[in-house]
C-alpha cells in the first residue's frame, strides 16, 4: 500500500501533465466536431433527399476500428496531435450531425408556420424557435461525444499523440497495476466531471417552458 | 363598384394551379375593410390557397393580389407579414417562450422599444380577457387550447394591424371553448375594428361571426353576401345544401 501512494506520489506531475494534454485531445476534437456538424445538421434539415446519404456516410466512419482509424492517420498525416485531433474529431461528428439533424426536424411545424406567417426571416426562424427547441437534443449528441472522445483519446498514444493513454500503455509494457491506474482513473474521472458539467448546463440553458414536458 | 380605399384586400384575375389543375382561376374578389369576411366551402376548395396568398406565403401563378390598394408582389414579404395579423389552427404558440414573450414577438420583430411592449401585452392580455399578472410570465403548455387560442389572437393583434388572417383558428378547439372564442371574436371586433379574413369549414360558425360570407366551390366563388341574404336568397341548390336544408325548414315556418 505504502508502495502504492509513493508511486502516485512520485508520478504526479506526470499524471496532471497527461492529463492536461488529454483534456486538450478532447475538448480541441469535440470543438471542432461541433464547428463542422452542427451547421451541416441544420443545413440537412432542407435537403432532406441529401441528408440520407451524408448521414450514412458519416456513419461509415464509426464502423471503423479505432485502433485501424489512428492507424490510418500516419501515412496519411504522419504522427503527432494533429491526426490524434483529426480521427477524434471524424468519430465526434455521427451523434452531433445526427441529433442536430433529428432535432431541427422534430420542430413542430405549426410553429414554422406561424413564425413565417408573422414574418419572421429564416434566420430569425432558425435562431428565435428552431435551436432553442432543439437544443437539449443537439446538447445531448456533444454529451454522448464529450464522453466518447476523452475515452478514445485514450488510444492517440499510440500515434505519439500524448495524453493519459501514455501512462496507461507504459502501466501495461511494466505489466504494473498501480501505473494502469494512474492513467485509468483519470480517464474516468474526467467522464464523469464533464458529463455532470454538461447535464447541469443543459438543465440551466433549458427554457422553464420546455423542462418536464416534451410537447412540439 | 365601390372606391379602392374601402377594399382592404382585392383578387383580380388570380389563378393557382399545384400541377394536378387549377385550384384557382380568373378569381376576382374584392374584401372591405373593417368586416369580418368568412371564406368558406369544402375542402379543397381554395380557402386556405385564397388566404395564404394576402400575405404572400402561398403565390399566384397569375393575376394580382392588392392590400390596401397595393400589389403585394412588390412587396417585401417579410414587412408584409408583419404588417397582417395571422392566426392557424394549431395555434402555433412557442413552447419555450413565455405568453408575454409569444405576445409581444410581431413588435420585437419590428424593433419596438421594450417598454411599450409591457404596455401593450397588458393591454392585449385585458382585451382578451386572461389577467396579465397571472398569466404574463406563464408557458404555453400551461393554458388551456382555448386560452392558448386566445393568447394566439393577440398576438396577432400585438403590432395593430389592420388586416388578421384567421385560418380555421377554433376549429381544434372542444365545441364549447369554440363557441366563447366565436362570441368574443364579435365583440372583439366592435372594438378593434380589424378586417378579419376567416377561413371555416364549419357553417355554423361562418353564419355566426360573419359579415360577409365568401361560399366557394372549386375554386369559384358560388355566392357572396350576409349571412341573411345567404339564407334568404341561396343562389342555387349548392348553397342550400351546404347551409343544410333543414336551416330553410325551420325558416319557413
Amino acid at each position: 500500500m505504502d508502495q502504492f501512494w509513493n508511486t502516485i506520489q512520485a508520478d504526479w506531475p506526470l499524471i496532471l501533465e497527461k492529463t492536461g494534454e488529454h483534456i486538450n485531445l478532447s475538448l480541441i476534437s469535440v470543438l471542432i466536431a461541433c464547428v463542422i456538424a452542427i451547421p451541416v445538421g441544420i443545413v440537412l434539415t432542407a435537403y432532406k433527399r441529401l441528408a440520407n446519404t451524408v448521414i450514412t456516410t458519416v456513419s461509415v466512419i464509426q464502423t471503423i476500428p479505432s485502433l485501424a482509424l489512428f492507424g490510418f492517420m500516419i501515412p496519411i498525416l504522419g504522427i503527432g496531435t494533429k491526426p490524434a485531433i483529426i480521427a477524434l474529431t471524424l468519430y465526434a461528428l455521427l451523434p452531433i450531425l445526427q441529433n442536430t439533424y433529428v432535432g431541427i426536424s422534430g420542430v413542430n411545424p405549426a410553429l414554422i408556420e406561424a413564425g413565417t406567417g408573422m414574418g419572421m426571416t429564416r434566420w430569425q426562424i432558425l435562431w428565435m424557435v428552431q435551436l432553442p427547441i432543439a437544443r437539449s437534443i443537439i446538447m445531448a449528441g456533444v454529451r454522448l461525444v464529450a464522453v466518447q472522445t476523452i475515452s478514445l483519446a485514450t488510444i492517440a498514444t499510440y500515434i505519439a499523440a500524448g495524453g493519459l493513454g501514455d501512462i496507461i500503455t507504459r502501466g501495461i509494457s511494466m505489466i504494473n497495476t498501480t501505473t494502469i491506474l494512474e492513467g485509468a482513473v483519470p480517464v474516468s474521472l474526467l467522464v464523469i466531471i464533464v458529463n455532470v458539467l454538461l447535464l447541469g448546463l443543459n438543465r440551466v440553458l433549458t427554457p422553464k417552458g420546455l423542462r418536464q414536458h416534451t410537447k412540439n | 363598384m365601390m372606391s379602392d380605399h374601402a377594399a382592404a384586400v382585392e383578387f383580380k384575375q388570380v389563378s393557382k394551379n399545384y400541377g394536378s389543375g387549377y385550384v384557382l382561376q380568373n378569381f376576382d374578389l374584392i374584401i372591405q375593410s373593417g368586416k369580418i369576411v368568412t371564406i368558406i366551402g369544402p375542402s379543397g376548395c381554395g380557402k386556405t390557397t385564397l388566404l395564404k396568398m394576402i400575405n404572400r406565403l402561398i403565390e399566384p401563378e397569375d393575376g394580382t393580389v392588392l392590400v390596401e390598394g397595393k400589389n403585394v408582389s412588390g412587396l417585401d414579404p417579410v414587412e408584409l407579414r408583419r404588417d397582417i395579423g395571422y392566426v392557424i389552427q394549431q395555434i402555433g404558440l412557442f413552447p419555450h417562450m413565455t405568453i408575454e414573450q409569444n405576445i409581444s414577438i410581431v413588435p420585437r420583430l419590428k424593433g419596438e422599444k421594450k417598454k411599450a411592449l409591457l404596455a401593450r401585452t397588458e393591454e392585449l392580455l385585458q382585451l382578451i380577457g386572461l389577467s396579465p399578472e397571472q398569466f404574463r410570465s406563464r408557458y404555453p403548455h400551461e393554458l388551456s387550447g382555448g386560452q392558448q387560442q386566445r393568447i394566439g389572437v393577440a398576438r396577432a393583434l400585438a403590432a395593430n394591424p389592420s388586416i388578421i388572417l384567421m385560418d380555421e383558428p377554433f376549429s381544434a378547439l372542444d365545441p364549447i371553448s369554440r363557441i366563447q372564442l366565436q362570441k368574443e371574436l364579435i365583440n372583439l371586433n366592435e372594438r378593434v375594428k380589424k378586417t378579419i379574413v376567416f377561413v371555416t369549414h364549419d357553417i355554423d360558425e361562418a353564419l355566426k361571426i360573419a359579415d360577409q360570407i365568401v361560399l366557394l366551390k372549386d375554386g369559384q366563388i358560388i355566392q357572396t353576401g350576409s349571412p341573411a341574404e345567404l339564407l334568404d336568397k341561396p343562389a342555387n341548390d349548392f348553397v342550400r345544401e351546404f347551409l343544410g336544408v333543414e336551416r330553410f325548414n325551420q325558416y319557413s315556418i
